[in-house]
C-alpha cells in the first residue's frame, strides 16, 4: 500500500513533476510546501474569474441595449478612468514592496508599505463611489437599461472585492503589529497579495473592454 | 529567512519591471481613446484588447509569480483550467446570443411603445400601426 500524497498529507508531485529543492539557488521558494493554503486559495481566485467571466460575457451581450437611454460615450471619461487604473496599479507594486520587505524580516517596513497601499486602494474605491453616485445621480442608475444593469453588476462586483481586500488589508495589519511577521501572518500576507494583485489583473479587463473600447 | 508558505517569491527588480511594463502597456490603450490617433476602429480595438490580454500576462507573471513549478505545476493546471472554463462560458454567451438575435422574427424595436399604441392588446393586428409603431422607434 503507498500513501497518496494530497496537499493535505504531503507533497504532491503536479504535471510538472516532483521538484528539487537543491536544485535551486533558491531552494525554500519551491522546497516546501508544507501548507495547502497558497494553491487553495489559487483555486479560489481562479472560481473567482470564472465569476467575473460570466459577468463581462453578461456586458458583452447587454452593453449595446440601451432602452434609449445614454451610451457609453454619453457617460464615460477617459482621464477619471485613467486615474483609477494608476491608483489600483501603483497599490499593487506598493503590495509587492511590502511582500518584499515581510519576506527580508522588516515589520515596520511590511507595515509602512501595506499603509500605502491601503491609501491607494481607498483612493480607488472613493473614486468608484463618486462615480456610482455621480451616475445615478444623473438618472444613469443600474434601473435605466440593460448596459447600465450590467455595466453596475461588473464594476460594482470588482469594487466589493477591492472593499474587502482593504478590510483585510487593515485587520492584517493590526495582526501583524500584535504577532510579527510569524508564519501564520506571512501565510496571510501570501494570499492576500495574490487577492489583491489579481484583482488589479481583473480591472486591466474592466478598463480595456468595459470602458475604453466602448469610447471608440 | 525562511518563508515556505508564501507564494511570492519576486524581487525588486522583477517588481520594478513589471510595474514599467504595466505603465506602457496602460498608457498606450488611453492614448489611442483620447488623442484620437487615425486608425480604423476595428483596429483601435484590436490594439486595446491586444494589449490588455498581454498586460494581464505581464500580471500573471510579475506580479502573480504564475509559473510552471509552483506548487507543483499545480498552479498552472488551475490556470489553465479556468482558461478554458472562461473561454467557454464567454465566447458561447456571445455565440448563442448573437444567434438568437439573428433568428428572431422581425418586430419593432420597442414593443412596449407598439402595445401602448394598441390600447394595451395583447398581439397586434393591424399592420399599418405596427409600422407606424416601429419606424416611431428607430430613431437612432
Amino acid at each position: 500500500m503507498t500513501m497518496i500524497d494530497t496537499p493535505l498529507t504531503g507533497r504532491v508531485e503536479g504535471p510538472a513533476g516532483p521538484s528539487h529543492p537543491a536544485d535551486h539557488a533558491h531552494g525554500h521558494d519551491h522546497g516546501h510546501h508544507d501548507s495547502p493554503t497558497p494553491l487553495g486559495f489559487w483555486i479560489y481566485l481562479m472560481s473567482d474569474c470564472i465569476i467575473f467571466g460570466t459577468l463581462f460575457a453578461t456586458y458583452a451581450v447587454l452593453g449595446y441595449n440601451y432602452a434609449g437611454g445614454p451610451s457609453p460615450k454619453d457617460l464615460f471619461e477617459p482621464g477619471f478612468v485613467l486615474i483609477e487604473t494608476a491608483l489600483l496599479l501603483i497599490s499593487s507594486v506598493t503590495f509587492g514592496v511590502a511582500m518584499l520587505r515581510a519576506e527580508a524580516g522588516k515589520l515596520d517596513g511590511t507595515s509602512l508599505w501595506l499603509i500605502i497601499t491601503a491609501i491607494f486602494g481607498a483612493g480607488f474605491i472613493a473614486m468608484e463611489l463618486y462615480e456610482f453616485r455621480h451616475l445615478i445621480h444623473i438618472g444613469a442608475g443600474p434601473d435605466r437599461s440593460g448596459f447600465l444593469s450590467a455595466f453596475f453588476t461588473l464594476v460594482g462586483t470588482h469594487g466589493l472585492h477591492v472593499t474587502s481586500g482593504l478590510i483585510w488589508l487593515i485587520t492584517l495589519s493590526v495582526q501583524l503589529r500584535i504577532h510579527g511577521l510569524t508564519e501564520a501572518n506571512m501565510r496571510r500576507l501570501g494570499t492576500l497579495s495574490m487577492f489583491w494583485h489579481f484583482l488589479d489583473l481583473v480591472w486591466i479587463g474592466v478598463f480595456s473592454f468595459v470602458y475604453l473600447v466602448r469610447l471608440i | 529567512m525562511s518563508t515556505p508558505t508564501t507564494h511570492s517569491h519576486g524581487t525588486m527588480g522583477k517588481l520594478m519591471m513589471g510595474f514599467a511594463m504595466s505603465i506602457i502597456l496602460t498608457i498606450i490603450p488611453f492614448g489611442i481613446v483620447m488623442g484620437d490617433p487615425a486608425m480604423s476602429s476595428n483596429m483601435k480595438i484590436g490594439i486595446i484588447m491586444g494589449l490588455g490580454a498581454i498586460q494581464i500576462i505581464v500580471h500573471l507573471v510579475y506580479f502573480l509569480h504564475l509559473d510552471t513549478k509552483g506548487e507543483g505545476g499545480w498552479t498552472m493546471a488551475a490556470t489553465m483550467l479556468a482558461i478554458v472554463i472562461l473561454v467557454i462560458v464567454m465566447a458561447g454567451s456571445l455565440w448563442v446570443m448573437h444567434n438568437m438575435n439573428e433568428n428572431m422574427m422581425p418586430m419593432p424595436n420597442d414593443m412596449k411603445a407598439l402595445m401602448d399604441a394598441q390600447g394595451g392588446e395583447a398581439m397586434p393586428l393591424d399592420m399599418d400601426n405596427m409600422e407606424h409603431g416601429g419606424t416611431e422607434e428607430t430613431g437612432h
